[in-house]
């Protein structure tokens, strides 16, 4: 097997994981009943008070279960191997990312493919930090392992083989300007995915409130920690990126200047990137204006996201710029 | 304004009090109100949603800041819309009305919103901390105090903490420690917004002192050039830029290789010879590493192949061309022409024969393939160079000052039927070739040379843009995260104590901070278990 045959067999091994991984958090968040106390105090959410499921309302909450095709206990453990499942499949990536690395001896952001697969590493690391940390609750890991495969999947319609680099990659900027934005973009996709989160949960508890019939999608907002809470992760989450993609834009114009010649050139790449930060700006400032504004804030993150994927996508296939390389 | 008060009063039955007075002050409250409206976060952040939109055509148009041929290939395309277009400053996104109207209204914006800031945190940060809510349970953290707590230590601790504070005691004998901790976050957010105004500083003397020149340079000393405008195939001056300003020195192209893998470079390697002033030397120049001068750099950003052709005329005279051509593909497949209006000079008549002018449109194929029916090549290398040539006989249309391209035969001169084409199908020859004419003249192509695209800049505006981005990403972290929160103990005159806290902006840890001081504070104090506030609880379960 050579050296890119092993990169992308560890490569589908982690599709794979992270699908199974996916389908054993679908258990946990359907099945363990104790996720859904919530819904037993519609009043207490009615009346706007938080309220948090705690592991402590866990027994209580097992006898409600019978009707269940398994049990509650069975879908923790079900939760559990998802977790390893999810460790396995993002050590499998990181895997396939250094294989990448040792046979073209170069650093593995290079072309468009590289980028989303580091993106995906990126999330996913994101994600088990939130997760060991105790900030989330696991079988949330559901969306985001669908979000991660999703990217993941996406990354294979542009896929590349790996060759050498053109001459203005060549530098060790690449290393610093490219991971940052690998990075910002990883943990930005989770931040998406609460804002996301929020926002059905949100909805969610105003049908409640309104005593209006719960549907799907909206059922499954069920099992969502408080609306509250999801919002302020969503904020902390994009309070640690924007550093990060600030540094990123900051770093690309330094290597700008050397490559280019100037350190800022309206570039497509630039254009949208510009375009990102000024809407995550705008969203960390209405964040902190006022309430009608908040309540706004997640469509603004959203929004935010939505330009990065723009600016990953439309940007390298359809536009013609200075970040256009053979290939994608 | 009072004074207008004092200026008699008209009289009349439709004319009631002070009627002058009145559209001044009117005018004041509209001007307060609109300075509160465009000041407030709201506008801001339409401003913010609006500079993004502004963004986008800057993306979706070519530019000519950026690419002027771009532009002009846009005229050709869309002849119709592109003067409409132009008009809408499509093409200037950057430097139009609108979109520096939006830039320059969140400017201000800005500035009427971090100035009352700046004079309130710099107050904030002479005086003490402010005295507790007389109701210390109102706040969001409050503990009362069973066990004794000692004013000594209260102020060691947060001393040690770092904590600023104040010992305030009351005429009822209350006593009160308020500290507060965080300042910098208030300081990072007035600094990061202060350096986006002093990076667009930068960005205006760069486009008002900044200059560049483009250059395609060939090797050896023949082709060498020296620092002034004409010598540039394409420039920009600063508007402040005088062109007698620009720094001397002179630069010449030793010798040029290009490395590529699987058909797609891999690096580019010039080595120069550069004089200026006082000094000589040479420079190993490649793409990401620029040559600079003092506060001029030059950048290597682009190469191709130069054609050598030595044109023998009917005479017998020669003359050698080193003609640049422009690739057209990743391939290096490149165009260009050779154009020679002064040959064919007749010795016996002294002049130019007529319609002898002679020009040669070219294409220069690096690796041909003659196994194919194909001409154009795959590989960039110079494996088998070869020039397939479409002869011209006639005016070459150079006389009538307009400028045309060096790199193709004037196409007016050829439909007019000034330029007679030679060879209808295109002749392809290798290098040592020689392709025959008609007249008894002969183009045999020497050999192929490799140029260099040079870009010469200098931009004061630059180091002034770094330093505001340095500062802007410094203070942008206390801005994020850096708490500001305040802590109060108080000892009341019948011997109760509470402590109470507040953070001044939205975090989790407030509480357990605060416990974590009380418990330093008073030793025998019991945090409380869990406590009921939600900003504190992780989101979900951890199992």
């Amino acid at each position: 097997m050579t050296g890119a045959e092993a990169a992308n067999a560890l490569f589908v091994a982690t599709i794979l994981t992270y699908a199974a991984a996916m389908f054993a958090y679908a258990l946990e968040y359907a099945f363990d009943k104790r996720a859904s106390k919530a819904v037993g105090e519609k009043e207490l959410v009615a009346a706007g008070n938080a309220v948090i499921d705690r592991g402590t309302s866990a027994d209580s909450a097992d006898s409600g279960a019978e009707s269940a095709p398994i049990t509650p206990s069975a879908a923790r453990g079900a939760g559990r191997i998802g977790l390893v499942l999810t460790f396995l499949g993002t050590a499998a990536l990181a895997a396939s990312i250094i294989t990448r690395v040792v046979y073209t001896g170069r650093w593995p952001w290079g072309n468009m493919f590289e980028y989303t697969v580091g993106v995906a590493l990126a999330g996913m690391v994101t994600w088990l930090v939130l997760v060991s940390r105790g900030t989330v609750p696991r079988r949330l890991g559901l969306f985001a392992t669908f979000a991660v495969t999703m990217v993941l999947g996406t990354s294979v319609r542009v896929y590349t083989e790996a060759g050498p680099l053109v001459p203005a990659l060549d530098s060790y900027w690449i290393i610093i300007h490219v991971t940052a934005a690998i990075a910002a973009s990883g943990i930005l996709l989770i931040g998406c995915v609460f804002a996301i989160l929020h926002l059905i949960k949100r909805r969610y508890d105003r049908q409640v409130s309104d005593g209006k019939p719960i549907r799907f999608p909206l059922n499954i907002a069920e099992r969502l920690p408080d609306a509250t809470a999801l919002e302020r992760l969503t904020f902390k989450i994009h309070v640690f990126a924007f550093p990060l993609l600030t540094f990123g834009i900051f770093a690309g114009s330094v290597w700008a200047h050397f490559a280019w010649g100037r350190y800022w050139n309206w570039d497509p790449k630039e254009v949208w990137a510009f375009i990102a930060w000024v809407v995550y700006a705008a969203y960390l400032h209405a964040r902190v204006s006022g309430k009608s504004m908040k309540a706004n804030a997640p469509w603004i993150a959203i929004l935010g996201y939505a330009v990065m994927i723009f600016n990953l996508t439309a940007v390298n296939l359809v536009f013609d710029g200075l970040h256009s390389y053979s290939g994608v | 304004m009072s004074t207008t008060e004092a200026k008699p009063r008209p009289t009349g039955p439709n004319n009631p009090g002070p009627r002058k007075s009145r559209p001044l002050k009117r005018l004041k409250s509209f001007g307060r109100r609109w300075w509160h409206q465009l000041t407030s976060m709201r506008t801001a952040l339409l401003l913010l949603l609006a500079l993004a939109l502004a963004a986008i055509p800057g993306s979706t148009f070519p530019q000519r800041s950026v690419s002027p041929t771009d532009v002009d290939g846009y005229y050709t395309e869309h002849p119709d819309l592109a003067p409409f277009l132009d008009k809408l400053w499509a093409f200037d996104v950057y430097t139009s009305p609108w979109f520096s109207a939006i830039y320059l209204l969140l400017m201000v914006s800005l500035v009427g919103c971090i100035i009352p800031r700046l004079r309130v945190h710099l107050k904030a940060l002479r005086a003490a901390p402010p005295q507790a809510p007389k109701r210390m349970e109102i706040l969001p953290y409050h503990r009362s105090l069973a066990a004794g707590a000692n004013q000594g230590r209260a102020r060691a601790v947060l001393k040690q903490r770092r904590w600023r504070h104040v010992v305030r005691e009351d005429d009822d004998g209350t006593v009160t420690v308020a500290a507060e901790k965080g300042y910098l976050r208030e300081s990072g957010n007035l600094l990061f917004h202060t350096s986006i105004i002093f990076i667009l500083v930068g960005v205006a003397v760069g486009s008002l002192f900044s200059w560049y020149g483009n250059r395609i340079l060939s090797e050896g000393a023949a082709s060498g050039f020296c620092n002034n405008l004409q010598q540039y195939d394409d420039y920009g001056l600063g508007a402040y830029v005088d062109e007698t300003d620009l720094p001397r020195f002179c630069l010449q192209l030793d010798s040029f290789k290009a490395e590529f893998t699987d058909g797609g470079p891999t690096a580019y390697d010039a080595q120069v010879s550069y004089e200026n002033e006082d000094e000589t030397g040479s420079y190993n120049l490649r793409v990401n590493h620029p040559l600079s001068f003092d506060g001029t750099d030059v950048f290597l950003i682009g190469h191709g192949y130069t054609a050598v052709v030595t044109y023998t005329d009917r005479y017998g005279n020669t003359q050698t061309a080193r003609q640049p051509f422009l690739a057209m593909d990743a391939a290096l497949n490149s165009e260009g022409a050779f154009k020679f209006p002064d040959a064919n000079y007749n010795p016996d008549t002294g002049e130019v024969d007529q319609d002898a002018e002679t020009g040669f449109d070219a294409i220069l194929v690096p690796t041909y393939d003659d196994s194919t029916q194909m001409l154009i090549g795959s590989e960039p290398e110079l494996n088998n160079p070869v020039l397939a040539l479409t002869a011209y006989q006639g005016n070459l249309g150079l006389a009538d000052g307009q400028p045309e391209s060096v790199y193709s035969i004037n196409e007016d001169q050829i439909a007019s039927g000034n330029l007679d084409q030679l060879n209808d199908e295109v002749e392809v020859i290798g290098v040592g070739d020689t392709m025959e004419l008609e007249d008894g003249s002969s183009l045999s192509f020497d050999a192929v040379e490799q140029y260099a695209v040079l870009q010469v800049r200098h931009d004061p505006g630059g180091p002034i843009v770094l330093a505001g981005a340095v500062i802007l990403l410094t203070a942008l972290l206390p801005t994020l995260a850096v708490r500001r929160r305040r802590y109060w103990i108080r000892w009341n005159p019948d011997g109760t104590v509470e402590t109470a806290g507040l953070g001044r902006n939205d975090f989790d840890g407030l509480d357990e901070e605060c416990d974590e001081l009380t418990a330093l504070i008073a030793p025998d104090f019991e945090p409380p278990g869990q406590t009921e506030s939600d900003a504190d609880e992780p989101i979900g379960s951890k199992s």
